[in-house]
């Protein structure tokens, strides 16, 4: 049944009782296709970049394989991930809020903007003098239009910011919900406040290097550029972190009717990372010349550790407020039955929660101990390095966004995900996939491998040498891994272009996916020993003891290390 | 009302927090205070840490240090490659390693046991000194000339490898360190 007010007509969804403002949905579901492809490109480039690296394939020459690698980066770190995000912005502001969209022309402007910034990026590097990766340092150049696409792109994702921020305020002003912003828009709004701070460092670092390379500022300073440049590209990561986390909060209520064990511990969790998760910048800058240890254990331990104190936080809540659904809902025996009777099956459950599994086991705790100041000596620039981040950025965050686009495309496209057996496959073959690849080249970075490097075997070079038999096994069984991460991404490409275009319409008398108030079922008494979520806390022990040992291990490596002082 | 997607109960922030939380809060919290004193304690009783020292220079004064330092001290050509000269600084003395486009030069030989103050930096872009077998990885950025005192605990042949991208010819860039007893 549509909904038309004074400033814009809504439509009440069928499937979920939202009411969804029409204009809102066109720019979701613009910002969102337009995800989906850039994820197909930048997989695609990613899949180059993994049989080039895999030693037996060695498939590009060497300089196409620094142009894939610059154009993987840039384009599944930043493009396809950015533009998701806006599709989540303005679907929280106004579909959650039941609110029109702020300025839809400039939401409008958003897209265009994004995409010719991206399209101009991604020209220059396919024309080959622009091969200077994601992180472009200073001296090496690339051409001018490499840089401002990327700007025209962060300008376009700041209105976007601008649009959500709107949007929060007609809200309030028309009143369209009651009391506190739900926690889902309260995550968005942090990631926002993280998106300015990071689109301002790109912009101060950005623009004089697009002046340098017109030739109209003589030189930037390499360790000036460093230091803002991270605080611009990690500072981005730390939004897809907020975000991704906002979703797991938002599916585990949307698939279990699950609330927040606490809202209070969850929005302080959250405080903290708008108060310390920027310092984590410094990680990138630990092995640099020229700033002070001090400086670096400040804010590498982002304060004290604070901000992956609220990582571990959210890493116990979204599964601990699962478990509570489930234990409410009759799943009270034993530690595990809860576990055990989730939906596996279903991919918007599956992403979200091998999401929370990677992000945590595999992207957390190696990041905890590779930020560490010394620690970092034995890692820095391996390609242990991408290793991590691919447990953070493709384990977590996209594998994330995958679980919400399984939920939304009903939703917004009022289509049914086709293909079912293969779209609940398709987040294991992702979700394994990454982490074979992660793990495994991890391994090799611990005996050495270096990152971005087009030939570990240094064949006919004269000072060359051999990698010990373990580390060439690890690059091939994690390049395999890559391989299979690439066709989990593909077959997901796949099945949302697909639904999209041939799904089957939502039946009219569909079951609403919103879960029924978990604690209809009248179980009051929960969980065990006093604990609700006792499966949860074990589980998290378990991260735990992981991190610990993990931690010590390291620094019995280094112990063995040449004396560095 | 009280999903995530929805506003809060209207006590939600005077509601009694579940134990599950606090005692997880309580065990994750004070692991963080610990790593957090152990990194400034390990600058103490470890052995492995970053140099505070870096000067600022220029590529050009910087590479002229490099060749009077490889001039003073050389003591042969490579086996390996005999383009490049093999340098023996005594134990103690300064060490200049430059990395360039796309070598680190010059080669030196250690001796076991004893400590030697090294200098790195580069002469163009942005290169990555990392040591290996041993796996020690520092940034060298032109224009800044870091020390760090190495003391080597194995004797060997190391090699450089650069793991900072430095254009087309970056997995061609290598050095080596000899140490002997």
């Amino acid at each position: 049944m549509a909904i038309t007010t004074a400033q814009s007509p809504f439509r009440t969804d069928p499937l979920t009782g939202l009411r969804i403002d029409l204009t809102a949905q066109a720019l979701v579901k613009v910002n969102a296709v337009l995800a989906v492809v850039f994820l197909l490109v930048g997989g695609t480039a990613g899949l180059l970049v993994a049989l080039t690296r895999w030693p037996a394939v060695h498939l590009l020459p060497a300089d196409l394989f620094y142009m894939a690698l610059t154009a993987h980066g840039i384009v599944a770190l930043m493009v396809w991930i950015i533009f998701f995000e806006i599709a989540v912005l303005y679907f929280v502001a106004s579909t959650l809020l039941s609110c029109r969209l702020a300025a839809p022309k400039l939401a409008w402007t958003q897209v265009v903007l994004m995409v010719v910034g991206a399209a101009m990026t991604f020209v220059a590097i396919l024309q080959g003098d622009s091969s200077v990766m994601m992180t472009s340092y200073v001296p090496m150049n690339a051409a001018p239009h490499f840089y401002l696409g990327l700007i025209l792109f962060a300008v376009g994702a700041l209105i976007g910011c601008g649009v959500f921020w709107g949007t929060l305020v007609i809200a309030a002003e028309e009143k369209t919900y009651e009391g506190t912003l739900p926690l889902t828009v309260y995550g968005c709004v942090i990631a926002t406040i993280i998106a300015v701070f990071t689109i301002a460092s790109g912009a101060i670092i950005l623009i004089p290097t697009f002046l340098w390379s017109l030739g109209l500022i003589k030189s930037i300073d390499p360790m000036m550029y460093r230091v803002i440049w991270w605080a611009f590209g990690h500072s981005s990561q730390q939004i897809n972190v907020t975000a991704h986390i906002t979703i797991w909060y938002t599916v585990a209520g949307l698939a279990f009717g699950a609330k927040p064990m606490s809202e209070k511990v969850s929005r302080t969790a959250f405080l903290l990372y708008i108060c310390f998760l920027q310092f984590g910048s410094v990680h990138h800058l630990l092995s640099d010349p020229g700033l002070s240890s001090a400086w670096k254990i400040f804010n590498t331990s982002y304060m004290m550790y604070l901000a992956v104190l609220a990582s571990l936080i959210h890493g116990l809540t979204v599964p601990g407020s699962i478990e509570v659904a489930q234990r409410r809902s009759g799943l009270n025996n034993g530690l595990f039955e809860w576990l055990r009777k989730c939906p596996w099956g279903n991919p918007v459950f599956s992403s979200t929660i091998l999401s929370i599994i990677i992000f945590g086991f595999i992207g957390g705790v190696t990041g905890v101990v590779m930020s560490v100041e010394q620690v970092n000596m034995i890692i820095h620039n391996t390609i242990y390095v991408p290793g991590h981040f691919h447990g953070t950025v493709a384990g977590g965050t996209t594998l994330a966004f995958m679980g919400l686009t399984y939920y939304l495309i009903p939703v917004l496209f009022q289509r049914q995900v086709i293909m079912k057996p293969l779209a609940a496959l398709q987040p294991w073959l992702f979700g394994i996939g990454t982490s074979i690849f992660a793990i495994a080249i991890m391994g090799a970075g611990t005996l050495g491998v270096p990152r971005r490097h087009w030939d570990v075997t240094f064949a006919g070079q004269a000072l060359g040498f051999e990698w010990p038999g373990m580390a060439q096994m690890m690059l091939a069984i994690g390049e395999i891994g890559g391989v299979i991460a690439v066709l989990g991404g593909a077959l997901f490409c796949v099945i949302v272009v697909g639904s999209i275009l041939i799904g089957e319409p939502v039946p009219a008398n569909a079951k609403n996916i919103v879960a029924p108030p978990a604690d209809a079922g009248g179980h009051k008494e929960i969980g065990m020993g006093g604990f609700e979520a006792p499966g949860t806390f074990i589980l998290a022990m378990v991260l735990f003891v992981t991190l610990v040992l993990y931690y010590f291990v390291n620094f019995k490596y280094l112990a063995t290390l040449w004396t560095l002082t | 009302m009280g999903y995530s997607f929805t506003a809060p109960a209207k006590n939600w922030a005077t509601e009694p927090i579940e134990r599950t939380e606090i005692l997880w809060i309580v065990i994750a919290g004070s692991w963080c205070l610990f790593m957090f004193c152990w990194m400034i304690a390990w600058h103490w009783i470890g052995n492995q840490n970053m140099a505070n020292e870096a000067y600022k220079t220029t590529p050009e004064a910087y590479a002229k240090k490099v060749e009077e330092f490889t001039a003073k001290y050389t003591v042969r050509q490579d086996k390996s490659d005999p383009s490049l000269p093999v340098v023996a600084p005594p134990p103690g003395s300064d060490v200049y390693l430059a990395a360039s486009r796309w070598q680190w030069r010059p080669i030196v030989e250690f001796q076991k046991g004893k400590s030697y103050r090294v200098h790195i930096s580069s002469l163009d872009w942005d290169h990555g000194f990392s040591l290996q077998p041993e796996n020690i990885n520092f940034t060298a950025y032109p224009g800044y000339d870091a020390v760090v005192t190495m003391t080597p605990n194995k004797t060997g042949t190391f090699g450089i490898v650069c793991n900072e991208y430095c254009g087309i010819g970056h997995h061609t860039m290598l050095g080596r360190i000899y140490v002997k007893e």
